[in-house]
């Protein structure tokens, strides 16, 4: 669904375009053999290339390629068999080369599709307008010293996947699901670990305001964001401000724009006038990037089953609804939890407790299901204790916690504690006697009419039982008792 | 004047061998040599104690029956490879100071090669110029003297001035060039010896300062063809660490030199008999081709239509590559810096003293045609038309096997013959440009002298990675025209 801003001239429409970008998981850099660690010390991860030493060439590291034609198959996009580098020119004290080396004109992935799985169980398909390989710069530091900044070489020339959107978005909260989604088929694939807190995943957001049936206006861009809260709060403010502005008799004018997580508001960076030409040509250090059919075909045979054909799957072959689906295969390791859980148990029930009690207990922790202390293999014989009635669901519940507490495997804690529930018809008989016999006066009422004693029964038995009783059967031996 | 400075690096590779000479006394005789020729201003840096130490690693080895091909070869190296542990300044203020930590790769073959580095010879700042006039270190003097008036000095022409002046006057037995439009050959030319610029892809560019990427190439400048093609062979070869060299096998290229050349099909030009040729220079290349003719060749007349684009085009691809080549130097991490209040004052400040004249006109014009709006009518027309020169030569060489032209269409010029204008000194690379921006193999050797007695050369161009034709031909052309003529100062 479109944000729809209700404004004094009628109702405004949201456009939103994204461009992610996206470190490529690889151990070393786009053109040099330096190290990608995340919070090495400054400077320790720096080729003579990187450093842009007099003399030095940048070659291409294939596995960024292969990583980059990968994530274009995981967006279906078509993969361009023919690429060029560019280098991008502009002076800055951490980009050392004084350019950076890109790709303009002539991308490694053209136009694809991601389908964003939305809250009401809807889905909508946003255009992937191109993907394409850069370096990233390095990183000016300039809070360590009072006069001087420092520069950190260690991400200077990192691989970095831009993926571009078209523009269409339509709401803050499509703009946070197209983000979750594509960072799950990132991480799906491994072409990207996701990390924005590490700012291995930035986004820029390009924001424009129209009336319904409007071509699109003028659009500003937002930089840098780096978490998918800050991105729906910029995405809102910045709607607000142009509608403000057009409703004020005014004009949106191109610009870069910086969003103040601080005080929630963007503000200007640099306008259009003040935009760095930036001299694009072809880099003649490098050749362009050819690929072949069988290359690209040998790189998506290693794809694995994304997020969409899993959810597909799940919806088909074990009936779940799509909601569920889509929750379990957000990422892979849930998607494998469930799959080890369910197999060979009934897989509503399975999902149930995945989604319900497991991940409620994974976010308590804040834990991932990596460093879960409940195996799925543990999680499946609770529910096989249910199946064949060792324990009752409120039991179950009980089991389940101490599983949490303890990381036990759940028949080890019903023998540890005697949680069993109790089936010995003979037993809750005897128990049932006893209720019966130290309360004659509720029996008179109950007999009398007043049904709702058959509640206070059940919890006396189950109070004398300690709570093992077989529920159903205390159910089936009161209701012939109190006949 | 010592002999040992006269010897070519074949025959003194022979002497070694036998033992009837040594690497340290070779070396010595030239480092000698260079100390009485500073004069020239040819070397930016001499290195004696490098060289003796390596010359006697050399001697260690030859004594043992072992050693590479060059074992105890002394060469000058031009100060735009980087040399591990040696000053390398480009010839610019900007890298005055700049000591790299590691050494080219064509550089470092040649060490492997066993060769013997005398020092970093001068060249114009960043390789851009003719003349070696634009050096932060000043200019070379030509050693060689018009008979007319023998107290003028000359350029040894550029940009590997340096490297020619020292090869000419027997200072080294050869000596590394880059070339990017000529800077091998027309030095070569003006100081009468031989230089071979290399098919581009032929040598690394790994570790050599860059100026402009897609026409840089590496080459050697000797004495004789058969020197050239030993360089070579040593230079050249495929290297993981430039994305653009090839992966071709490097061959012998001396056993190229049959000294037959029967049957093959030389090449004129008839564009480079441009209005204006000196009739000086329309002889000197009518007696080469008659010399190949005699020896067996063909001459052909051969049409290359878009040569008369090819200067501009080269002065519009070079310093737009040129110009995002040096951002690097910024006066942030090594070089030069003068220091400013902001970031932005700190590169004004350290390009605008680092950087000489012409290579700021360079940068200016490079970023020019690669602004927006301006792109596409100088940068992508200029690509078109590269294309076009490049199958001007590919349609040539349907027919022909080598093509013969003039190397420089003046001998050298007087080094104040006053302000130059940089379009005069632009045409200086006219007949070497074209095979430059089609990454043709060229090779530039003396044939004649001008009437005031200076050395005029000649250009033959090759198929891509056919040097071997082209040193064929070459050695041909150089006994036919048994060049003798020496340097003033040099006496044999």
């Amino acid at each position: 669904m479109g944000s729809i801003y209700p404004g004094a001239t009628g109702d405004w429409e949201l456009v939103v375009g994204l461009e992610v970008h996206a470190q490529v998981t690889s151990k070393s850099k786009l053109f040099s053999g330096a190290g990608t660690d995340f919070g090495a010390d400054p400077n320790t991860q720096v080729s003579l290339v990187d450093a842009a030493m007099p003399g030095m060439l940048p070659v291409i590291n294939a596995f960024c390629i292969e990583q980059a034609v990968r994530t274009g198959l995981g967006l279906k996009a078509r993969i361009n068999k023919v690429s060029v580098f560019a280098r991008k020119n502009y002076f800055y004290a951490d980009l050392p080369q004084g350019y950076q080396i890109s790709q303009y004109d002539q991308p490694i992935v053209g136009e694809g599709e991601v389908i964003l799985d939305m809250k009401d169980g809807s889905t909508r398909q946003i255009g992937i307008e191109r993907l394409h390989l850069e370096q990233d710069a390095g990183k000016s530091l300039h809070d360590q010293h009072v006069s001087k900044s420092f520069i950190d070489l260690n991400r200077a020339g990192v691989a970095l996947m831009e993926i571009v959107s078209k523009p269409d978005l339509r709401s803050p909260e499509e703009a946070a699901a197209y983000v979750t989604k594509l960072r799950s088929i990132l991480r799906y694939l491994g072409s990207c670990d996701g990390n924005m807190a590490e700012g291995s995943m930035r986004c820029d957001v390009n924001v424009s305001v129209r009336k319904a049936g409007e071509p699109y206006r003028t659009r500003a861009e937002i930089k840098n964001v780096n978490s998918i809260r800050f991105m729906q709060q910029a995405i809102d403010y910045e709607a607000r401000r142009q509608i403000d502005l057009y409703e004020d008799g005014g004009t949106v004018v191109q610009e870069t724009r910086l969003f103040d997580a601080g005080k929630g508001e963007t503000r200007s960076m640099r306008s259009k006038e003040m935009a760095h030409d930036y001299r694009y040509f072809p880099d003649p250090d490098l050749l362009p990037l050819v690929l072949s059919d069988s290359e690209i075909a040998a790189i998506k045979a290693t794809l694995p089953e994304l997020p969409d054909e899993k959810k597909e799957r799940f919806i088909r072959d074990y009936l779940l609804s799509p909601y569920d689906a889509g929750v379990l295969v957000a990422d892979q390791a849930s998607a494998h939890f469930f799959e080890t859980v369910a197999k060979g148990r009934d897989p509503k029930l399975a999902s149930n407790w995945v989604t319900g009690d497991f991940f409620g207990a994974l976010n308590r922790l804040g834990r991932g299901i990596e460093d879960s202390p409940v195996s799925a293999q543990d999680l499946g014989a609770l529910i096989d204790l249910i199946g064949d009635g060792t324990l009752s669901g409120r039991l179950a519940k009980e089991v389940f916690e101490l599983m949490v507490e303890t990381g036990k495997a759940p028949a080890a804690i019903v023998l540890e504690r005697g949680l069993r529930q109790v089936t010995d018809s003979g037993a809750i008989e005897s128990a049932i006697d006893a209720v019966l016999a130290a309360n004659p006066d509720k029996v008179a009422e109950f007999k009398g009419g007043k049904d709702k004693l058959f509640g206070f029964f059940v919890g006396q038995v189950m109070k004398a039982t300690g709570g093992k009783a077989n529920p159903a059967l205390v159910n089936d031996v009161l209701k012939s008792k109190l006949q | 004047m010592s002999a040992l400075t006269q010897l070519t690096i074949a025959e003194a590779r022979d002497r070694l061998r036998r033992r009837q000479i040594g690497a340290v006394e070779l070396t010595e005789a030239h480092l000698r040599a260079m100390e009485s020729a500073r004069a020239l201003n040819a070397f930016v840096t001499e290195t004696p104690e490098l060289a003796l130490t390596r010359a006697r690693a050399a001697d260690h080895l030859l004594g043992r029956g072992e050693g590479g091909p060059l074992a105890g070869i002394p060469l000058g190296i031009k100060d735009l490879f980087c040399t591990e542990g040696v000053r390398t300044t480009a010839g610019s203020k900007i890298l005055g100071n700049f000591v790299p930590p590691y050494e080219s790769t064509v550089s470092a073959k040649l060490r492997e090669a066993g060769a013997v580095m005398l020092g970093k010879t001068s060249l114009d700042e960043f390789a851009m110029g003719s003349s070696n006039m634009t050096a932060a270190s000043g200019p070379v003097i030509s050693p060689w003297r018009r008979r007319s008036n023998a107290n003028v000095a000359l350029v040894p022409g550029g940009s590997s001035g340096g490297s020619a002046a020292a090869v000419a006057a027997r200072l080294a037995m050869g000596a590394t060039g880059t070339d990017t439009g000529g800077s091998i050959r027309q030095p070569a030319a003006f100081c009468g010896i031989v230089g071979l610029k290399p098919t581009y892809g032929r040598c690394s560019r790994w570790g050599i300062v860059a100026f402009a990427s897609s026409l840089d190439q590496a080459g050697p400048m000797t004495r004789t063809v058969q020197d050239a093609a030993l360089l070579l062979t040593a230079m050249a070869g495929f290297d993981a660490k430039d994305s653009t060299s090839a992966d071709l096998p490097v061959p012998d290229f001396a056993a190229a030199l049959t000294g037959d050349i029967r049957g093959l099909k030389i090449g004129i030009p008839k564009e480079y008999r441009a209005d204006g040729l000196s009739d000086e220079i329309a002889r000197l290349w009518d007696d080469g081709k008659a010399m190949l003719q005699a020896a067996g060749a063909q001459p052909v007349e051969i049409s290359l239509p878009h040569t008369s684009y090819a200067l501009p085009t080269y002065y519009i691809v070079a310093p737009a590559e040129c110009s995002s080549n040096l951002a690097r130097y910024d006066g942030v991490r090594y070089g030069l810096r003068v220091e400013g209040k902001t970031l932005d004052q700190l590169y004004a400040k350290t390009r605008a003293l680092g950087f000489g004249t012409e290579v700021r006109r360079r940068i200016l014009i490079g970023t020019y045609v690669l602004s927006a709006g301006y792109y596409d009518a100088y940068y992508t027309k200029a690509q078109k038309v590269r294309a076009l020169i490049a199958e001007d030569f590919r349609r040539a060489f349907e027919t022909v096997d080598v093509i013969l032209t003039p190397t420089a269409p003046t001998p050298a010029f007087a080094l104040d013959e006053g302000e130059i204008d940089p379009l005069t000194m632009w045409l200086n690379d006219v007949f070497t440009v074209p095979a430059s921006l089609a990454g043709l193999p060229g090779i530039s050797l003396p044939t004649g002298l001008s009437a005031d007695s200076l050395p005029l050369g000649l250009q033959l161009l090759g198929r891509p990675f056919d040097e071997e034709t082209l040193l064929r031909v070459a050695g041909v052309l150089e006994k036919s025209a048994d060049f003798k003529a020496l340097p003033s100062g040099v006496e044999i």
